[in-house]
């Protein structure tokens, strides 16, 4: 196991690199700078700008400066916002895409959990169909449309809720984004734990678990749902990863202070240290999580574990 | 019911059952809003565009930034609540020399930082210093070039910084020297560019040219306006409070005012119908006609002092014929456009600056002529056998730009029989593409700096950084070089309306329409009344029933 978190950390650093590189090249070849205006720069402002985050230097010096402060843990000042620099614009934003990637994970997979154990279990019933029914809708729907019209429901017409914004000590603030953000999780959650469900409920230890007379209740719970759970928790790993990167639509419909505005908006201000600081720190989290994800799976299912130990 | 899973299928039916009861029940009360107990807790929530790039008047250009600004610093004057002219800021009274190129502020010795130092004719000179220096890289700095020797110095011409013409007389008279008579003077100094920076806050953090250092950031910053900085969450809200130091306390009666940042327009409409704010910034094009009719004491649609134009590459050889420019303005029904596409009440434009009856109203005409269009364009030699190359419009990403140019685009195919394709590129590329003549045709708007015909002509003159239309006229650079030294009102009002004639009459821009600010403005919210630049004093508004 220690050998395949080591041997995946090392991958990672090549990865990283090639990240760093393509992007450092796109967008320095994407037109426009940071510092065009509508209202035109005279050039000596312009010179003077330029020289001051050292846009004057060749592309490959640029490039390299930037490695040796990355090395440093330095991701440069913001060329959008003066005076702020990137480490603390991410971490500014990170908590809540965090908290907001979180509470939309747990509630994607206990839902999904739910209805796709209940539609395996009830095959062919309207207990299967129905929740199948409802997670190909909650798949089709994407976050852009499920947000405003939920805002328009919850918010405007029965104004039960917060219509944006992520407020701490308004935990109804939140309730909104995150079934937007984790509807479509968990149907995919739904779908996937069905599938794992039903492959294992036919399977030889399962019967032997019956015939041993053990309680439904344990049979379910202890030995189905470990062997059926496998794919929604390799799933996990890069939905987490998915949910955060992607988290910006529902963080622009709501309003929400989060990473993955910053990130997009970096892209069309041209803030070039900015995006290319949320790029690598988005990337080494998709990094991280396939890992997580692999480690928990290997942990969860022994065949894989016999064949990292032979 | 078989025996497999019958209990998981009665814990599912259950939970399912609680979790929907819990939802319902727990929320099932319709909330109270912060606009509804607003004229309790007397806090003004506002929503204000993008994330502002800062809080530092010399180093920020936006809109956003200038109305957070103007809660927590304050000029020499400020702007009359409804327009009227300037009302005594810092300074408490002025006094103007007969040429009009000397100005004497004298301070209202009540005037303080709101650390409680005394804000002094210094913190002004030091000010202007500071914006002029060109190694603060101000893009503002030209704000100030009518002051002598400000633009040499910003230009690095000049190195003594006492030779431009401001300057201290004492603690609280400050004299400053124009190059000549500007009748907008004042008008600049409601202009964030012209606000003072307290010396100490800024050196304790930096130097005087330092950009971006930590002196904005609430705790730190120390200003002379109706509010100080409380508290600045990124991408969310700015919170600014009562300034118990400002001279004018007393007039200003909301306690907090929050600034909501957003770039969602949807986002921002919910938040308003929901009741969490006072101001909506600006409201889809779609929804206009319903909100006239649903909210119409809520809705309001104001004159603004901007022009919205397309811009004509005049390099291009399919467009250096004047007649053809022609063709192409007289190919367009205004009207029609503010109607059915933009529907915001905008004016049809018949000059490039905005008409403004207070000021400046250009007497020039463009009409809407398609007969003629067609003659112009056959008098350049095009007709049906010898056809109009096609050519493109480029504009920004955005809904209302595109139904603009698309409507043009059947004008111009209906009226002329031109092909033109529609050229849509994000934000930077656009800009780029304009500052590199790289275009044809380009949509673009203009807002006044400051109620003068002069903030739109002197961006026309040759080489301007924002004309980037390749055209020049020496008559035209004459005639504005002659208005800055007019000696009165009148002269200068004959020569801008004799260089917008020109303009109109070579046509490097097409003015499409005259701006107008719609937005939506809850009843509580009293004394914010129109505005030419849509500038509304914080201490003048109230909160009440």
């Amino acid at each position: 196991m220690v050998g395949l978190i080591f041997n995946r950390l090392l991958v990672a650093i090549p990865v990283l690199l090639a990240v760093i590189t393509i992007t450092f090249l796109m967008i320095h070849s994407a037109p426009g700078g940071p510092f065009d205006y509508d209202r035109v720069v005279s050039s000596e402002v312009m010179q003077q700008l330029n020289q001051k985050y050292n846009l004057d230097a060749p592309l490959y010096e640029q490039y390299f400066d930037y490695l040796v402060n990355l090395a440093k843990g330095d991701l440069g000042p913001s060329f959008r916002y003066p005076g702020r620099t990137v480490s603390e614009m991410i971490f500014s934003g990170l908590p809540i895409t965090f908290e907001l990637a979180f509470y939309s994970i747990t509630f994607a997979t206990f839902l999904g959990i739910c209805f796709g154990s209940v539609a395996a279990l009830r095959r062919n019933t309207w207990l299967d169909y129905l929740p199948m029914t409802i997670s190909m809708a909650g798949i089709c729907i994407p976050s852009i449309v499920l947000g405003p019209l939920l805002s328009l429901v919850f918010g405007i017409w029965l104004g039960w809720l917060p219509v944006s914004g992520w407020i701490e000590g308004i935990p109804e603030s939140k309730i909104l984004p995150v079934i937007t953000l984790g509807t479509a999780y968990a149907a995919y959650c739904a779908r996937l734990s069905r599938g794992g469900m039903l492959e294992v409920l036919g399977q030889d230890y399962i019967r032997t678990a019956r015939a041993k007379g053990l309680s439904e209740f344990r049979v379910v719970v202890f030995h189905a749902l470990r062997g059926g759970l496998i794919p929604v928790v390799s799933f996990l790993g890069p939905a987490i990863a998915g949910l955060l990167a992607g988290s910006f639509v529902v963080e622009t419909i709501f309003n929400i202070p989060g990473l993955g505005r910053f990130y997009v908006q970096a892209a069309f201000n041209r803030d070039y240290t900015m995006i290319l600081g949320t790029t690598i720190f988005f990337s080494f989290l998709i990094i991280i999580f396939n890992l997580l994800a692999d480690i928990v799976g290997a942990a969860m299912d022994p065949r894989v574990r016999e064949g990292n130990s032979k | 019911m078989t025996y497999k899973g019958k209990f998981i299928v009665k814990i599912f039916k259950v939970s399912t059952l609680v979790i929907f009861l819990n939802i319902s029940f727990s929320s099932c009360s319709k909330q109270s809003t912060p606009v509804a107990s607003s004229i309790q807790d007397q806090i003004l929530y506002l929503s204000n565009g993008t994330e502002p790039q800062g809080l530092d008047p010399h180093i920020v250009t936006g809109v956003p930034e200038h109305k957070i600004l103007l809660s927590l610093l304050e000029g020499l004057v400020v702007s009359h609540p409804e327009g009227k002219g300037y009302l005594p800021g810092v300074a408490e009274k002025w006094k103007i020399s007969d040429d009009g190129k000397e100005y004497i502020f004298y301070l209202n010795k009540e005037a303080k930082w709101s650390n409680g130092d005394k804000v002094t004719a210094e913190d002004f000179v030091y000010s202007w210093k500071r914006i002029l220096l060109p190694t603060t890289a101000a893009q503002y700095a030209y704000m100030l070039f009518v002051l002598d020797n400000a633009e040499d110095f910003n230009k690095g011409k000049i190195k003594d910084f006492s030779k431009v013409g401001v300057k201290a007389l004492n603690e609280h008279t400050l004299k400053v020297n124009l190059k000549n008579s500007t009748p907008y003077f004042l008008s600049l100094l409601v202009h964030y560019s012209t606000w003072p920076v307290h010396k100490t806050t800024i050196e304790r953090f930096g130097k005087i040219d330092s950009r971006g250092t930590a002196w904005t950031r609430p705790g730190n910053f120390v200003g002379n306006g109706p509010y100080v900085l409380e508290e600045w969450k990124l991408n969310d809200v700015i919170i600014v409070k009562k300034n118990p130091h400002y001279w004018d306390k007393e007039t200003a009666s909301i306690k907090e005012i929050r600034f909501f940042a957003s770039d969602n327009e949807t986002s921002e409409d919910l938040r308003y119908r929901s009741g969490q704010l006072h101001y909506l910034n600006t409201i889809k094009v779609t929804k206009i006609q319903s909100y006239k009719e649903s909210h119409p004491n809520e809705i309001r649609i104001e004159p603004y002092y901007g022009t919205y134009y397309y811009r004509i590459n005049v390099t291009k050889k399919e467009l250096q014929d004047k007649r053809i420019r022609q063709a192409l303005s007289y190919a367009i029904n205004r009207k029609e456009i503010v109607e059915t596409v933009s529907r915001g009440e905008q004016i049809p434009a018949f000059s490039f600056t905005p008409p403004d009856p207070v000021n400046f109203y250009p007497s020039t005409k463009i009409k809407f002529n398609p007969t003629k269009a067609k003659e112009l364009l056959r008098d350049a030699g095009f007709s049906e056998e010898k056809e109009f190359p096609k050519i493109e419009i480029l504009y920004n990403t955005s809904e209302s730009h595109q139904k603009i140019a698309e409507a043009i685009q059947a004008m111009w195919k209906e009226n002329l029989g031109i092909e033109v394709e529609l050229v849509n590129v994000d934000w930077k590329t656009y800009l780029e593409r304009q500052k590199n003549l790289d275009f044809f045709i380009s949509r673009a708007g203009w807002i006044g700096d400051y109620p003068d015909p002069n903030s739109f002509l002197d961006m026309m003159l040759s080489g301007g950084g924002n004309n980037q239309t390749g055209w020049s006229n020496f008559e035209y650079d004459s005639l504005i070089r002659k208005a800055a030294e007019a000696n009165s009102v009148e002269e200068r009002n004959k020569f801008f309306d004799q260089a917008e004639h020109i303009l109109i009459d070579e046509l490097p821009l097409i003015p499409i329409y005259t701006y107008t600010r719609v937005y939506m403005l809850h009843p509580y919210v009293k004394g914010w009344h129109p505005t030419i630049l849509d500038t509304h004093p914080y201490q003048f508004l109230s909160l009440e029933p």
